[in-house]
């Protein structure tokens, strides 16, 4: 693979729990193609989360380089790591993933607040944040703007992930990490919410980064890696350890 | 970043949590009110108390304790022990160092309020406040016998005019078989409300007092009556007095006067400088002052402690929220100061109404502490104010940053991880 046209590139990364004497990540090399949309599969407790927190630059590695966009982010210091997250990667969470006290629009264009490049290049897109929110949402087929303003609550919970989707989307980030969108959907908006948040990042040129530990989603990815295959480090003393985490 | 989208966000945070959100509010306000209201009336009390009396130099009476001189002659509070004669009296305030006296003569009342029995003098002398010389509302100074000038309270809560006629009592309570009631006085004069003793006092004549007591001996009326008209041509020349103050011509020489007086071979008598004996007064009931003002500042802190459990109760709620916020690129010094600034907006908010609400109450109670007094004016709320309103902000940040702390260590800890 060359690296040139690597997004995602992570080299011999090993990571463990301050409190634990042995590492839940090691990862000897993981390379993801710009564009590509890629399905990371783990069941529950194989590090699918620390995997995302260390990709995101949340958590440090102990060892071993995280490339992304040709940064190495582990060589960052918190506060440019923080940034970088901002301007280049989008997350959407398995559930909650909206800040209770802010409406619909609020929410995703908060996503611009703490990023003037997602901000420069959402205005690029629309005259403004709220338009380009609009914008996204009807791509998502939320056209009803009624819902723009009602608190987050009363919002369904496919309405809340596409919500969250237009949030991870908004302002063109390079990367959008997925962790489990889909597990509190039912089966038919499962496909569906799927399909639009892959059209939605294909037409901004984002990578994706899918992970979940539903076989059924596979399909849709240009590529799938088992967690479990890639992380050489002994899951079952993962297990434990994570146990003596909680 | 910027700092205003953290507020924004606190701000929506609160507001999203309205009822609870009021309720602390409601409590820093109160507490802040009461601190407020305590720190001012204490100190407006205690200015008051001590522009009880002014301009004179010195207080002399029989030889007791000094607070209980002040406490009788000037407060009209208990009794002399014992009397001065009127040589003695005459002694003194021919002095060369004395410029004026007043003499003091107590020991009837009139429904509850004390009579004094006094000269011209008082109305020409006696000080109170800043300086500030008796004034008459209506009327004029005594001049007959039967004459008398009433203080502003006794004519409000009796509801006395010029010209009424009133029946004084001998001693503090005022029983049918204690009355003067053979020697009615007239209403002369009203005097304008000082915030001292003297609203609660009846002024008369030495004279006036001499003439009721011409036909008693012993604290009973003789058998021999002396009707008011046969009084006056009788000689009421006063042969004793309660006490006396005296304005001396320079203060330099209020020392030396002072011991002279004390050492007064002839008659065991004390003389006091009204404001050490004030301030002795004020040592020993300033202390409820005190307690209150402390009281006054746990009940601010308690309610710092109901905010800061409010704080950290919706912490464990938020931790999602902040997890959220850090996938969005939020720094953890961000998150910290995203939940400090909640107490900090909590305590400029709720120092902002308890002000208002205090400047709201001075105003409305202006007329009711009048009564008492106690005169606060819109203007007590000054620099001192200022500087227990910046202390209270102060010590909200400090409280804030325990819970602001706490969910950057969260933050941290959690990374992306979100508990449900």
């Amino acid at each position: 693979m060359n690296t040139k046209t690597a997004l995602l590139k992570v080299e011999n990364l090993r990571f463990r729990w301050l409190s634990s004497q042995r590492d839940v990540m090691d990862i000897p090399e993981l390379s993801i193609q710009k564009g590509e949309r890629v399905f990371i599969k783990g069941e529950s407790g194989a590090g699918k989360t620390t995997l995302l927190s260390l990709l995101g630059g949340i958590n440090l590695p102990d060892s071993g380089l995280i490339n992304i966009l040709g940064t190495d982010i582990s060589q960052l210091k918190q506060s440019r790591r923080d940034q970088f997250r901002a301007d280049h990667i989008g997350f959407v969470f398995q559930l909650f993933n909206l800040i209770p006290y802010l409406s619909v629009i609020e929410n995703i264009t908060l996503a611009c607040e703490f990023s003037s490049r997602r901000k420069a290049k959402a205005l690029s897109k629309s005259k403004t944040l709220e338009d380009e929110a609009y914008r996204l949402l009807s791509h998502l087929q939320l056209q009803d703007r009624r819902l723009l303003t009602k608190p987050v609550s009363e919002l369904s919970v496919g309405q809340q992930q596409r919500v969250a989707a237009a949030r991870a989307l908004i302002g063109s980030p390079e990367l959008i990490i997925a962790d489990e969108p889909t597990s509190a959907l039912d089966a038919d908006t499962r496909e569906h919410f799927l399909n639009l948040l892959l059209s939605e990042c294909e037409y901004s040129g984002s990578t994706v980064l899918f992970v979940s530990h539903d076989r059924g989603l596979e399909h849709a990815f240009d590529r799938s890696i088992l967690l479990n295959e890639l992380n050489k480090a002994d899951s079952r003393s993962k297990d434990q350890q994570q146990g003596d985490m909680l | 970043m910027n700092f205003l989208l953290l507020l924004k966000l606190t701000f929506k945070s609160i507001l999203n949590r309205r009822f609870t959100s009021c309720l602390t509010l409601l409590s820093i306000c109160i507490s802040v009110f009461l601190l407020l209201g305590v720190d001012t009336v204490r100190k407006e009390a205690k200015h008051s108390f001590t522009n009880t009396i002014s301009g004179t130099d010195l207080l002399v009476g029989a030889r007791s304790g000094s607070v209980q001189l002040l406490l009788y002659s000037v407060f009209r509070i208990g009794n002399a022990t014992n009397n001065i004669g009127w040589d003695s009296y005459e002694k003194i305030s021919s002095h060369p160092s004395v410029a004026w006296s007043i003499p003091i003569s107590l020991g009837d009342s009139h429904k509850g309020f004390r009579v004094m029995g006094t000269t011209q003098a008082y109305f020409e002398h006696y000080r109170f406040a800043d300086d500030q010389a008796l004034e008459f509302k209506i009327g004029k100074p005594f001049s007959g016998v039967y004459d008398t000038v009433i203080g502003a309270e006794v004519a409000e809560n009796l509801g006395y005019q010029l010209g009424d006629e009133l029946m004084l009592a001998h001693g503090v309570y005022d029983t049918d078989f204690a009355r003067h009631d053979d020697k009615p006085f007239v209403v002369t004069g009203i005097l304008e409300r000082t915030g001292t003793p003297v609203d609660r006092t009846i002024h008369v004549s030495l004279q006036g007092i001499e003439a009721l007591h011409i036909d008693w001996k012993t604290g009973t009326r003789s058998r021999e009556k002396v009707s008011a008209k046969q009084a006056l041509d009788l000689d009421l020349q006063p042969k004793q007095i309660t006490a006396f103050m005296l304005g001396l011509n320079s203060k330099m020489e209020i020392f030396r006067v002072q011991r002279a007086i004390n050492n007064y071979k002839r008659e065991p008598m004390l003389a006091v400088l009204p404001g050490l004996a004030l301030g002795e007064l004020w040592q020993l009931i300033g202390v409820a002052e005190k307690a209150l003002f402390i009281i006054a500042v746990f009940v601010l802190l308690n309610s710092f402690v109901g905010l800061l459990t409010v704080i950290l109760t919706s912490l464990n709620e938020r931790r999602r929220e902040i997890a959220i916020l850090r996938s969005l690129g939020c720094r953890p010094n961000q998150i910290f100061i995203l939940l400090a600034s909640e107490s900090l907006l909590f305590a400029i908010v709720g120092c902002f109404l308890g002000v208002f609400l205090f400047l709201v109450a001075i105003v409305l109670s202006q007329p009711v502490l009048q009564g008492y007094g106690l005169h606060i004016p819109l203007s007590s709320f000054g620099f001192e104010q200022l500087v227990l309103i910046a202390i209270v902000i102060g010590v909200s940040f400090l409280i804030g940053s325990i819970p602001g702390y706490r969910a950057y260590k969260q933050s941290l800890a959690d990374g992306m991880s979100i508990k449900l």
